[in-house]
């Protein structure tokens, strides 16, 4: 940047702070705030003060890398009023607009100041916009980081909910999944059920997946692995739940269960678990 | 030497794994194993791997391979006791060891291997009521 040194920018805001922060707000207030998510008055302090950071950050001289040490402040801050208004629920639009509607009160002035010199104007608009679009920027990164976080949180709290392990009988396990099953979450249901095993020296234990919605290559590869590594430790797997269709792709896929014992519901798997270990089942009433 | 010893119960051999195992010492007890099987002709080998904290391809080889030679020198092999975490890093290394049979602890395992002997040849030599 050659006008780096002479930029007028930081004077003119110094001079007129009072009429672009009102100009800005104006701006704000006729495109239409959100009065439901954010109160005028907030809006005020937050125009106020991003004015006075962005002031000072100019001030130092460095308009073209919003990374550097002098912008730190105002980064933090529009951080912090990304992050509020993506809770509150504003649309990326609205955030950025936070920013971007900060452009014509500032031309405005540079207008008024630099009119007589053109080229002086077109160079301090150039280098104006630049920055103030890179802020922009910065608010709509800030907003998905912000998204971004949230989806993950939840799928965590997803994966913790969706892999107990059940006691069913002495000695039974059963392990009912739900949901797409990924290789995150084979390891920590694999984990779940191998220290279950071993907690309750179950030999048997039944993987149910009527929850599940679809059954590719990779998902029978990771119930194979499931089914394999409790053999392992000495527990037999009984896979239960198959739906027609499901059977019927994995077939198509070719993919070998044969050495798996399988059955079509959880309860003809039960049955078998129990013979297994050494229990029947017989009725002490005749039925009505 | 360091050596894992071969403990013999009526008809069958009983290895306890203390020690964390390295290649040498893998060798070794299949070494000690086989020859131990053919001088006392036994019908079944139990290995307890429950203080076996870390396997690596070599040593899920050795143990499928000490399977493999009991059954040709007509011993079964029950691997006892496998952790959690060792059955997921054999898997994880596509190792399924089929052919090993397996049993949650060494009560389980003696009394699969009884099982599949028949009660009067190992039940018999063992002394040991069935439960």
């Amino acid at each position: 940047m050659s006008l780096n040194g002479q930029s007028k920018i930081p004077q003119i805001l110094k001079n007129h702070e009072a009429e672009v922060l009102a100009d800005w707000l104006g701006e704000q207030m006729a495109a239409g705030i959100r009065k439901d998510l954010l109160k005028e008055i907030e809006l005020r302090e937050e125009c106020r003060e991003f004015l006075e950071l962005f002031t000072d950050a100019i001030q130092q001289g460095n308009l073209t890398n919003i990374q550097s040490t002098e912008w730190r402040s105002v980064r933090e801050m529009l951080t912090s009023v990304s992050r509020t208004r993506t809770q509150k629920g504003f649309t990326p639009t609205e955030t950025a607009n936070f920013v971007f509607s900060f452009k014509q009160p500032l031309f405005k002035r540079l207008r008024q100041e630099l009119g007589q010199n053109g080229e002086a104007l077109v160079e301090e608009i150039l280098s104006a916009s630049n920055l103030i679009d890179k802020l922009g920027l910065w608010t709509t990164e800030i907003y998905q980081k912000t998204r971004e976080e949230v989806i993950l949180r939840q799928q965590e709290e997803l994966m913790e909910l969706s892999t107990p392990v059940v006691k069913l009988w002495e000695g039974i396990l059963a392990l009912p999944i739900i949901g797409t099953l990924d290789s995150a979450r084979t390891q920590i249901m694999m984990e779940s059920l191998l220290e279950m095993i071993v907690q309750t020296g179950s030999q048997v234990a039944i993987i149910d997946i009527t929850g599940v919605p679809t059954v590719d290559t990779l998902t029978a590869q990771h119930l194979l692995k499931t089914v394999t590594a409790a053999r392992l430790m000495g527990a037999d797997c009984i896979i239960s739940g198959i739906r027609p269709q499901i059977a019927q792709t994995i077939v198509y896929l070719g993919v070998d269960l044969a050495d798996i014992t399988t059955k079509a519901s959880l309860a003809d798997a039960f049955v078998l678990a129990l013979k297994r270990s050494g229990f029947a089942i017989a009725r002490s009433k005749p039925t009505i | 030497m360091e050596r894992i010893a071969i403990l013999q119960m009526g008809h069958f051999l009983l290895v306890t794994i203390q020690v964390d195992m390295h290649d040498h010492l893998a060798m070794t007890l299949q070494d000690d194993l086989t020859n131990r099987i053919s001088k006392t002709s036994a019908r079944g080998v139990l290995i307890d791997i429950s203080a076996l904290e870390i396997v690596d391809s070599f040593i899920g080889r050795i143990l499928a391979n000490i399977a493999k030679m009991s059954r040709i020198l007509d011993a079964e092999t029950v691997v006892v006791g496998m952790q959690p975490a060792v059955a997921i890093t054999l898997v994880e290394l596509g190792l399924s060891l089929k052919g090993i049979r397996t049993a949650l602890n060494v009560e389980k395992g003696m009394a699969l291997l009884r099982s599949s002997l028949g009660d009067s040849q190992g039940g018999s030599m063992d002394g040991d009521a069935e439960k």
